[in-house]
């Protein structure tokens, strides 16, 4: 077991928080105002581009909704990882942890296929300002998407070296947090850029 | 040591005295003031702000005095012992809503000399608009038909509306005796005769007394930025009028064949001047890239305020402009030299 | 690194040599270091200051080219700001917040080095510009589209990237700071017993992680139209230079709050300690900083006045930035009241307090006339506006910086500032600083714009200039004093207790300086001055038989890695290539593995 896990779990703090949670709760109001911005820059640049692609001309709502639901699904398994790792089962954590990252890398590989597709279509990062504010704001999510995969591929190889009990619960559920933001934010943005276009 | 309190003092009341004596600034003296404004727009503003100066001028008295006065009273003594007081809701909502009501009757005049200011120029305005360029003045009259640059004819007594855009970097409209300032955006072309549509930035006004009024750019645009200038020169309609005839009807712009000035043409027309620039009255009126050219003997400077309008300065300028002025955008025109260079800065002289 | 058994009774020993500072992780160490290298960019900025100062004694003046000009313009706002205003405030926050609230360090000891080291990379990225004849040149707000399309060159790449990575850094600190007040207080350490000064870490802290994302947005926006051929600002393409505008002072005003608060709660300190009287409405100061947060970030467009947005807009800005100033000028009216009725001792950081109540209230008067938006029509853009900010600026957050530099040099080295020095420097930088800005206020009303590497001769401002220039020599002078006074105190006498002042918080417990542990015992606290109330018992806990272990985190080497990783793949960029920072990215996993897998 690792110090910093022994330190966390047994720390006395002010608001009975961990220091890592809370830190980690602040990080993502941090986040959201990121998020926020890019998402405001997009809005405030909807219908001006002056040329095309425009989004009716490349979206796939339906294709795009099949990843949303993959992504959020993606939230049930870690949730259902942080349980198996709270409940000590080693089997549970391995197969969530990496059911979650999977399906991370599922919306991942659907996002490239997306843009591939745009790409072909006309739709480049410097065709116009649906395209700048479009890949701006995703490519952004898929960044945050990606790191989030790598953690918890990390995680996951430190349960199959046995280095995840019960005692590290909360590692994973920081890691599911910030999970859950990113899918979160990709509700928002799959509302306000693919929705209500 | 004790602490020199009344020195202290004297210090506050130096600046305050200053900025009394500031504003009997004579605008000959300082011909960028905005302390004597010339029109009714410059008139709001200012008086708005002496309310807001005023106003903030006693609660500093205030802050002051009271200051002053407990560094003396309660300075540390021998025997004094401080009270172990932790507030006073009283007191603390005195000096909260003091403040409050101080602003209130702040906001009441500003608001509505907001709203003021934006008010449209009423019909029969003088439309003018004024294009910001890396680093001078277009400005063209669309009624008249007319460009010039860096030098602004406008009539006292009619309302003024000047329609302001940017061909390249943000820059901003000032002439102080005239009032406030407003940005010149970059935008999109509008259509020939088309109206400037409503969010378009704008200025209106309308000049009061005749004079010479200076002013530059106000937004930082680049190298020279400190040397975009220009000169508001506000005349009578009737010598607007006769202005703006002798615009667009130049007298000398063909000069008398055998003149020098008639040298200084041909080199113009003929050593790639007419690329850029334009000039009434000849054939060269295609190119709005570099500032017209029409009447700029009679300019109050070369290069936007640059150098004083002297033959000297021009032939310097037409050689090497970046010389004057760096990062001029203007070619060098090494090769034209000589009697050539003579000739050309006479013509250009007789353009008034 | 000790363990569990050792430090029941032993006290850890403090390390030295050059690698225990790069490894350090002691909030302390950390704090002097962000204090140091801000010094040092304080003397940095002042230099360019004086270099424009010079250039501007003459109209017409051609001791610098307009070039060279706006190169040192933009870097004395951009280092003054970033490299000096906000790293000197989380110096303080550093070195006294976890002595204020009875901890031992930070919430995260190495994401607090990794800040620091990121700050002094990013500064020397951005500062090494200069050997390259290349310095930003934008201005430090870098408005569109001059800072993207109308660019060329590598100067302003230096400040998107430079700008983006500090703020970066800045953001890790609001994190740390805030989990710590939140989580790491004494027993008995209520929140609205917490000293002022902590209260505006926190409150600043809030402030850099919500305001400096929004930054990050709009610097990214103007890099990817510097690099990747976007064209977010050109109306060509449907883009509107305006929005750049909005997103830059969404995060500006609550920077200038960033900037100032701070002081306040420095200011907050010292009065009450040298009145020997209780700061005067606690709550109320504390509930007008926090509004002043609040409402900083609706007043944005205050910045915008000129632009035209419309009246509702601008009536809309003009009553929230009027609305602002109230909770502003009630603090100075509780700090008066404060040394109301109190003895006042006129020490060093007294006097630098006093200084402060008179010449921040003149920046906070023009603050007011800049916010009647049709007065700001004329004021804008001009030497009023120079003068306001450095009036709250120089007349504000420095003197507040110099009061706490003199109340806790004490605390931090066992030393005194010497006091007959720091009168030198006092009168220098005072009469200097009214000499230099006092007059701008009048040359901004009598029509000079800012930003101008000259001005003609015949505005007739030839004198006001030259007034202004001489002020600025009288403050370097007075700064160099302060720099004198420091480097010739430390050789001084360490006669400074724990309590040379006879304050009441929690840091004038611990011995000066206070030992790697801050505290032998985390006292636990009963009142909200506890070395007003029973300092007995404070020093008794603080400094008596240790009764628990101590843990403290150790060393690291990983935080100085990761942080050149992350400078260094944020440099790459530079080759405009946009995999080129990939390869640093390697690095950055690789530092931060190795800190996740070693112990705390």
């Amino acid at each position: 077991m690792n110090h910093t896990a022994v330190a966390a779990t047994h720390e006395e703090t002010s608001t009975g928080l961990s220091n890592f949670k809370l830190g980690f709760w602040t990080f993502i109001g941090s986040e959201t105002l990121f998020f926020g911005a890019l998402i405001s820059v997009y809005m405030v640049y909807q219908g001006r581009s002056v040329t095309g692609p425009y989004p009716s001309n490349v979206f796939d709502i339906e294709l795009t909704t099949l990843s949303t639901f993959v992504l959020l699904m993606s939230s049930l398994a870690m949730v259902l990882a942080l349980a198996m790792v709270q409940k000590g089962s080693r089997k549970g954590s391995l197969f969530w942890l990496l059911a979650t990252a999977v399906m991370g890398m599922i919306f991942l590989g659907f996002q490239a296929y997306e843009f591939t597709h745009f790409v072909h279509n006309g739709l480049k990062l410097d065709t116009n300002l649906f395209g700048s504010t479009f890949y701006l704001l995703t490519g952004f999510h898929g960044a945050h998407v990606t790191v989030g995969v790598l953690w918890l591929l990390a995680l996951w190889v430190q349960a199959l070296r046995g280095q995840l009990g019960q005692g590290d619960a909360l590692r994973v559920e920081v890691a599911g947090l910030y999970w859950h933001f990113v899918d979160i934010v990709w509700i928002i943005i799959f509302t306000f850029v693919y929705l209500l276009d | 040591m004790s602490f020199r309190q009344p020195l202290l003092r004297r210090f506050a009341v130096l600046p305050i005295a200053l900025s009394a004596l500031s504003f009997t600034a004579c605008a000959t003296e300082y011909p960028q003031t905005t302390l004597q404004p010339v029109t009714d727009f410059g008139a709001e503003i200012n008086s708005v702000f002496y309310l807001a100066f005023w106003l903030t001028m006693a609660i500093l008295a205030i802050v002051v005095v009271v200051l002053g006065y407990v560094l003396v009273r309660y300075r540390s003594r021998p025997g004094a012992t401080p009270r172990k007081i932790y507030g006073n809701n009283l007191a603390e909502i005195l000096w909260t809503a003091g403040p409050a009501v101080i602003v209130v009757i702040i906001l009441v005049p500003t608001v509505r000399t907001i709203f003021n200011t934006y008010k449209e120029a009423p019909e029969g305005a003088l439309v003018v608009e004024a294009i910001g360029h890396q680093w001078w003045w277009e400005f063209r009259y669309p009624e008249l038909g007319l460009t010039t640059a860096n030098q602004l004819h406008l009539p006292v007594g009619r309302p003024v509306e000047i329609q302001l855009s940017s061909k390249d970097v943000l820059h901003n409209f000032w002439v102080p005796r005239i009032g406030g300032k407003r940005y010149n955006y970059p935008t999109v072309a509008l259509p020939e005769g088309a109206p400037a549509p409503k969010n378009y930035k704008r200025l209106s006004f309308t000049i009061e007394e005749p004079g010479e009024y200076l002013g530059q750019c106000a937004e930082f645009c680049g190298t020279s930025h400190a040397l975009m200038r220009m000169k508001v020169v506000a005349q009578t309609e009737a010598e607007f009028q006769a202005w703006a005839e002798s615009m667009k009807s130049p007298a000398n712009a063909i000069p008398e064949p055998g003149t020098l000035e008639e040298r200084g043409y041909n080199t113009f027309m003929r050593g790639g001047c007419i690329a850029c620039h334009s000039i009434n009255g000849t054939s060269a009126t295609f190119s709005s890239v570099g500032p017209n050219l029409t009447g700029i003997g009679s300019r109050w400077s070369i290069g936007a305020g640059t150098a004083h309008n002297t033959p000297e300065n021009l032939a310097k300028w037409i050689q090497n402009s970046g010389s004057m002025k760096p990062g001029s955008q203007m070619t060098p025109f090494p090769q034209i030299a000589g009697e050539d260079l003579e000739a050309l800065v006479a013509y250009l002289r007789s353009l008034k | 690194m000790v363990t569990a058994e050792a430090t029941i009774r032993t006290v850890p020993k403090s390390e030295s040599g050059i690698w225990s500072w790069i490894t350090t992780v002691d909030h302390k160490r950390i704090g002097l270091m962000y204090g140091v290298t801000a010094i040092f960019f304080f003397l940095v900025g002042g230099l360019e200051a004086l270099l424009l100062r010079i250039q501007l004694a003459r109209p017409e003046n051609d001791f610098v080219s307009a070039e060279t000009f706006n190169q040192l313009y933009t870097m004395h706002g951009t280092t003054m700001i970033f490299l000096v205003g906000m790293p000197i405030a989380v110096a303080f926050f550093n070195y006294l917040m976890p002595l204020q609230i009875g901890a031992r360090d930070v919430a995260f000891p190495r994401l607090n080095a990794l800040s620091y080291w990121i700050y002094l990379f990013g500064a020397i990225f951005m500062n090494a510009s200069f050997l390259f004849n290349a310095a930003p040149n934008g201005g430090w707000f870098g408005y569109v589209p001059l800072s993207s399309d109308y660019s060329p060159g590598p100067n302003m790449d230096f400040w998107v990237i430079g700008l983006q990575v500090l703020g970066v850094s800045s953001i890790m600190g609001g994190v740390n700071f805030i989990t710590t007040i939140l989580n790491m207080r004494a027993p008995g350490m209520k929140l609205m017993r917490l000293p002022p000064f902590t209260w505006m870490t926190m409150v600043t802290s809030f402030l850099v992680i919500t305001a400096l994302p929004v930054f990050a947005v709009a610097l990214f926006m103007v890099t990817f139209d510097r690099f990747f051929g976007t064209r977010f600002f050109d109306p060509m393409a449907g883009g509107d230079a305006e929005l750049y505008q909005h997103l830059f002072w969404v995060f500006g005003h609550p920077e200038v709050y960033i900037l100032i608060l701070p002081g306040f709660g420095i200011i907050s300190e010292v009065i009450p300690t040298f009145s020997r009287k209780p700061l005067f409405g606690y709550s109320l100061v504390i509930y007008s900083g926090i509004l002043i947060a609040l409402v900083g970030w609706g007043v944005w467009a205050h910045h915008m006045f000129a632009v035209g947005m419309g009246p509702i807009a601008d009536s809309f800005f003009a009553i929230t930035s009027l609305i602002v100033a109230i909770p502003t000028g009630v603090k100075i009216f509780n700090w008066l009241a404060t040394m109301w009725g109190g003895t006042i001792e006129f020490k060093m950081p007294m006097l630098w307090a006093i200084a402060f109540l008179l010449f921040f209230t003149f920046g906070g008067v023009s603050g007011i006339h800049l916010g009647v938006a049709p007065a700001d029509l004329q004021e804008t853009d001009t030497y009023y506006v120079v003068a306001h900010f450095h009036y709250v600026l120089l007349g504000g957050l420095v003197m507040a910086i110099f009061a706490g530099i003199y109340y806790w040099f004490p605390k931090i080295t066992g030393k005194f500032l010497s006091e007959k020095i720091g009168r030198w420097h006092f009168w220098f930088y005072v009469i200097g600083m009214n000499m230099t800005f006092f007059p701008m206020h009048i040359a901004g009303l009598l029509g000079m714009p800012r930003r101008i590497f000259t001005y003609s001769a015949d505005l007739n401002l030839e004198t006001i200039n030259m007034i202004i220039t001489i002020g600025g020599f009288l403050t370097g002078i007075g700064a160099l004093i302060f720099a004198y006074n420091l480097i010739k105190s430390l050789k001084g006498p360490a006669t400074a207790g724990p309590n040379p002042w006879g304050a009441s918080a929690l840091e004038w417990a611990t011995q000066s300086p206070p030992p790697a542990h801050n505290f032998n015992n985390i006292p636990v606290v009963t009142s909200r001055e506890p070395l007003w109330d029973d300092e007995a018992a404070m020093l008794e806990q603080a400094n008596g038989e240790i009764k628990k272990p101590i843990h403290m985190p150790n060393s690291s080497y990983w935080p100085i890695f990761t942080a050149f990783a992350i400078v260094l793949s944020s440099a790459l960029l530079m080759t405009g290539q946009w995999w080129a920072p990939l390869i640093g990215f390697g690095l950055i996993a690789l530092g931060i593995l190795n800190w996740t897998h070693e112990p705390a």
